[in-house]
């Protein structure tokens, strides 16, 4: 059993100019000890999908499926019940390290609530444990340091503050959403390197969400690949770099800058804006943008999946590469009771 | 808490206040100096050798200018001189017998205000856009719209002279003649500080660090308690200089209405007599307390908030 | 963005534009239509029902203040002595009762709102035209003018304005045009303050320094992007600054210094009402239950205001 079982997740939100599909229905598992990685443009729905899971959503969101945590479903739970998985089986990091941490609180307070509330340590251990913490995410002087307040310490630390902060219950699950995005470029490696040492000393999982496909060739394992609110493509890392079936992961891949082929062409990018979630095209959501559209993608396109576990949304077969045909497509009878094989409008 | 940081803020706003006393104190002087008509004209017509002395002894026949210097030297000594209006009396001890009564009526319609308003406030915040919110907010809205002069003749008739339960106005520092003044003064004041305090808390709980708090799996209470309430509250502790100053205004009405031998009364009363000295020393002094309560304000918003506290030292 | 159909002909490297272009066609298909910012504000104001029946009343209570006098049989000063101190009654046409000399409340109440609306608007006027042009000044020049200048709202700032105003009353008598210049100009503090702040933020904005960096000129960038910005703010504030003044000249007409005889205010009804309450209370409930419908109306016209053109305050 994975540790965390998503099936037919959904995501909407009550907006004035009506309801926002943000999540279209996302299966994935984790495993213990992998980290995945969710990739794709601002407003794909990644941070969505995972405020769901943790129960934080805003109020004008809503969401339904299933997601299994060590075999109990999250969408289930009372608030209490989450909270006392939030902080201390599962931790989550944010992207915002500016704006995520109380200003009117020392980083001392913020630390050892966590431990004294979870694990019932007194003050003085839980003080200790939040400095050991410190120390290893390398904040310099960890015990004067402790007492400060957030103003005082800069982007990067306050990153390193909060996966401090998330890890001090030894989480079987760290979710990080964009941990490096808000932070320069030199500090980001730092981080990104930061979170995947602490998960080779324990074994922790990983969820991290990003747009930067560098950072996910340095730690990640598996890779899902969303678009508007679906997943268009999930495999190994390896697969997804070397043999990238979506057009669209295709196109991802193609627009990073590369240092080893200076050449004078154009910056390849992907044409056309990310979609309006209020008014989307029908069938496949990316047609609109596909360099290989065809007549066919008018029509919803079926969830491809291969023996090793790749899948791939998409008119293309996986094997071939040429564009199926509707008749082509397995019904969903032929595809017995694997629910990801259903269509959906 | 750094001291020298906060003794330097704080010496540093104190000379500001200066400035701010002699305008205070030169307007008020050269206004109530324009007004037609003086201290003596209302009465019954005295001979002019009398009036001659009297003005010769209040300094009346001096040039203006001359007047307003001796009356600074005056007040330097804290001496506002004796009122006109009430011939046994200096405005020192007019005030002296004012004020502890104005105190009263206006501290604890601030804490009543403080503490009624910030807890609706909240209950607001945390059942935004329910029933409970709009109507706690309709209720309050009221309480701004409504004057106080409307309000307490209203609060008269029923508790007072319907039901007999207060008296309808008077003073003899017990608590029944209390607690009219004191809760038709702090009605506005819930009202402003209510709104104020549910806007606070909403935009605090929209923040992302008690998203990070919520995400730690703290209890809606502890996230509550311990992130967003002292955030929520530091606009709050700012508006209660402006507070002040809107409840030494109200208090004006309310001592009128029920009849309560305050500061304010004694204003308006010297105001409309042409008592020069009275006036212009309650002017004074309420105009020195609103400045120091504003310092004093300012000093616990910077004490509150860690971002100026620690930045003063940098 | 770059479409293949955006590109200029006269480019020798580019290629020529594709009769039908299926990514433009695609991409206009998907545009949202844009909304102006004045717009988008009304249909949010529009949606917020209690600042819409607030602004329904308030107009109805505009009718019936001009137009209501006129249209009654009493004027306000007549002295029915028939019928003095009498209950509200249909058959005497005293639709509001009379007070105790015989004069009609509905019609002293409709002509007292007048007055007071008439004085709301003027002395908010009066603190609007102080106030903007003083914190457009200081906001716009920045620097050590705006720092003197502020300086100076600071001090009167402290200052208790209410007093102020009683002793200009007192000082110069109980003219009405006085009374628009004394609360006007003691009120336009909080307005230059808004407007300073406002003016400061535009004026580093992105935009300003863009349309400088493409060479408009000062004068037109203040009436293009700074005074349509500055427009919202004030808008909201005089709403809001309307109830504060009529409130304002309440007090003073409740302390015996507002509008003199044969003019009347609604402070000077509920004054007057406050005194014979017991014995008739429509002479004092009648007035206040206008005045208080129009302050509470006010207030929700201009929270709604608020909400509309800066959404996230409400969120």
């Amino acid at each position: 059993m994975a540790l965390l079982e998503v099936r037919d997740l959904r995501v909407q939100f009550e907006t004035p100019d009506g309801v926002v599909q943000a999540v279209n229905g996302i299966d994935f598992d984790v495993h213990a000890g992998e980290t995945l990685a969710v990739v794709g443009e601002s407003g794909a729905g990644k941070s969505q999908l995972v405020m769901a899971i943790m129960g934080l959503l805003a109020e004008n969101g809503s969401a339904t499926g299933k997601a299994e945590f060590e075999g109990r479903d999250l969408m289930q739970m009372s608030a209490k019940e989450l909270n006392r998985i939030r902080g201390r089986q599962i931790a989550m990091i944010f992207q915002d390290p500016m704006t995520s941490l109380n200003p009117f609180l020392t980083i001392e307070k913020q630390m050892t609530e966590v431990v004294m509330h979870h694990q019932g340590l007194r003050k003085d251990e839980a003080r200790a444990h939040a400095v050991e913490m410190l120390r290893a995410v390398r904040i310099p002087d960890p015990e004067e340091r402790v007492k400060q307040y957030p103003h005082e310490y800069s982007g990067g630390m306050r990153q390193r503050v909060m996966i401090a902060m998330g890890l001090l219950c030894e989480p079987d699950l760290l979710i990080a959403d964009e941990p490096s995005t808000a932070l320069d470029v030199t500090v980001q490696a730092q981080i990104t390197q930061l979170v995947g040492e602490l998960r080779d000393k324990s074994n922790m999982s990983v969820i991290l969400i990003t747009h930067d496909l560098a950072v996910v060739a340095e730690i990640c394992d598996r890779i899902i690949v969303m678009y508007a609110g679906e997943m268009v493509e999930t495999g190994t890392v390896e697969d997804i770099f070397y043999r990238p079936r979506h057009p669209y992961t295709q196109g991802l891949l193609a627009s990073v800058p590369r240092l080893d082929r200076l050449s004078d062409d154009d910056l390849h990018a992907i044409p056309g804006n990310p979609p309006n979630l209020l008014d989307l095209p029908t069938g496949c959501r990316f047609r609109d943008r596909c360099e290989k559209a065809a007549e066919v993608c008018r029509q919803v396109p079926p969830l491809q999946v291969l023996d090793d576990g790749c899948m791939s949304r998409c008119f293309i077969d996986m094997k071939s590469g040429e564009i199926l045909s509707v008749a082509d497509v397995p019904s969903p009878d032929d595809a017995g009771d694997d629910p990801v094989m259903e269509g959906r409008e | 808490m750094n001291q020298e940081g906060i003794l330097r803020h704080s010496a540093t706003r104190l000379l500001g206040l200066i400035p701010t006393l002699l305008v205070l104190i030169t307007i008020a002087f050269f206004l109530i100096r324009v007004a037609p008509g003086g201290p003596f004209d209302g009465e019954k017509i005295l001979p002019p050798e009398i009036r001659a002395n009297l003005d010769a002894k209040y300094h009346l026949d001096e040039p203006l200018v001359q007047q307003y210097f001796r009356y600074l030297g005056q007040i330097i000594t804290f001496d506002f001189g004796p009122s006109f209006q009430y011939k046994d009396w200096t405005v020192n001890e007019l005030i002296a017998r004012g004020f502890p009564v104005s105190m009263t009526v206006g501290g604890l319609a601030m804490i009543l205000a403080f503490i009624v308003g910030t807890l609706i406030g909240i209950i607001a915040a945390l059942r935004q856009n329910t029933a409970v919110d709009y109507s706690v907010m309709g209720v309050a809205m009221l309480g701004i719209s409504i004057p106080n002069f409307v309000v307490a003749p209203l609060l008269i008739l029923v508790l007072a002279v319907y039901q007999g339960w207060l008296p309808a106005g008077g003073w003899d520092w017990s608590i029944q003649r209390m607690v009219l003044p004191v809760v038709t003064l702090a009605l506005p004041v819930i009202a402003y500080i209510a709104r104020l305090t549910r806007g606070s808390m909403i935009e605090v709980l929209h923040s992302n660090y008690i998203r990070t708090a919520r995400a730690k799996g703290l209890p809606g209470y502890l996230v509550i308690r311990r992130h967003a309430l002292k955030p929520a509250l530091l606009p709050v502790i700012s508006f209660m200089g402006p507070a002040t100053a809107g409840l030494i205004t109200g208090s004006v009405v309310i001592e009128r209405i029920y009849s309560i031998p305050g500061l304010g009364s004694y204003f308006v009363q010297g105001a409309l007599n042409r008592d020069y000295t009275l006036v212009m020393g309650v002017v004074i002094f309420y105009g020195v307390v609103i400045i120091v309560l504003n310092f004093i304000v300012d000093l616990l918003y910077a004490w509150m908030n860690p971002k100026i506290r620690y930045d003063e030292v940098q | 963005m770059n479409t293949p159909a955006d590109v200029h002909i006269d480019d020798p490297g580019a290629a020529m534009p594709q009769p039908e272009d299926p990514f433009a066609a695609a991409m206009a298909e998907q545009d949202i239509p844009g909304r102006s910012l004045w717009v988008d504000a009304w249909h949010r104001l529009l949606k917020n029902r209690a600042a819409v029946i607030s602004g329904i009343i308030m107009f109805v209570m505009l009718l019936l203040v001009i137009v209501g006098p006129m249209l009654s049989p009493w004027e306000g000063d007549f002295t029915d002595w028939d019928n003095t101190a009498s209950p509200p009654n249909f058959e005497t046409g005293h639709w509001f009762g009379t007070d105790a000399v015989g004069r009609d409340i509905l019609v002293r109440t409709l002509e007292g709102g007048r007055i007071s609306l008439l004085v709301g608007l003027v002395a908010t006027l009066v603190s609007l035209a102080i106030g903007v042009t003083y914190g457009a000044i200081a906001g716009y020049y920045g620097g050590f003018t705006d720092r003197i200048m502020m300086r100076i709202v600071d001090i009167i700032y402290a200052l208790p304005f209410m007093f102020f105003v009683i002793l200009l009353m007192v000082v110069f008598g109980r003219h009405i045009v006085l009374i628009f210049v004394a609360i006007g100009a003691v009120n336009w503090l909080d307005m230059a303050r808004i407007v300073r702040g406002q003016t400061l933020g535009l004026k580093n904005t992105e935009f300003v320094e863009a349309a400088r960096a493409c060479g408009v000129d000062h004068k037109d960038i203040i009436r293009r992007h700074i005074i349509p910005n500055l427009l919202g703010v004030v808008m909201v504030y005089v709403t809001l600054t309307i109830p504060q003044v009529i409130l304002v000249e309440s007090f003073l007409s409740f302390l015996g210094l507002g509008v003199q005889e044969p003019m009347s205010s609604w402070g000077a009804l509920v004054n007057d009402g406050a005194q014979d309450m017991e014995s008739s209370p429509w002479t004092l409930v009648f007035p206040a239950m206008f005045l208080t419908v129009t302050l509470y109306c006010f207030n929700y016209i201009g929270d709604g205001m608020r909400d509309a053109l800066d959404p996230k305050d409400r969120a």
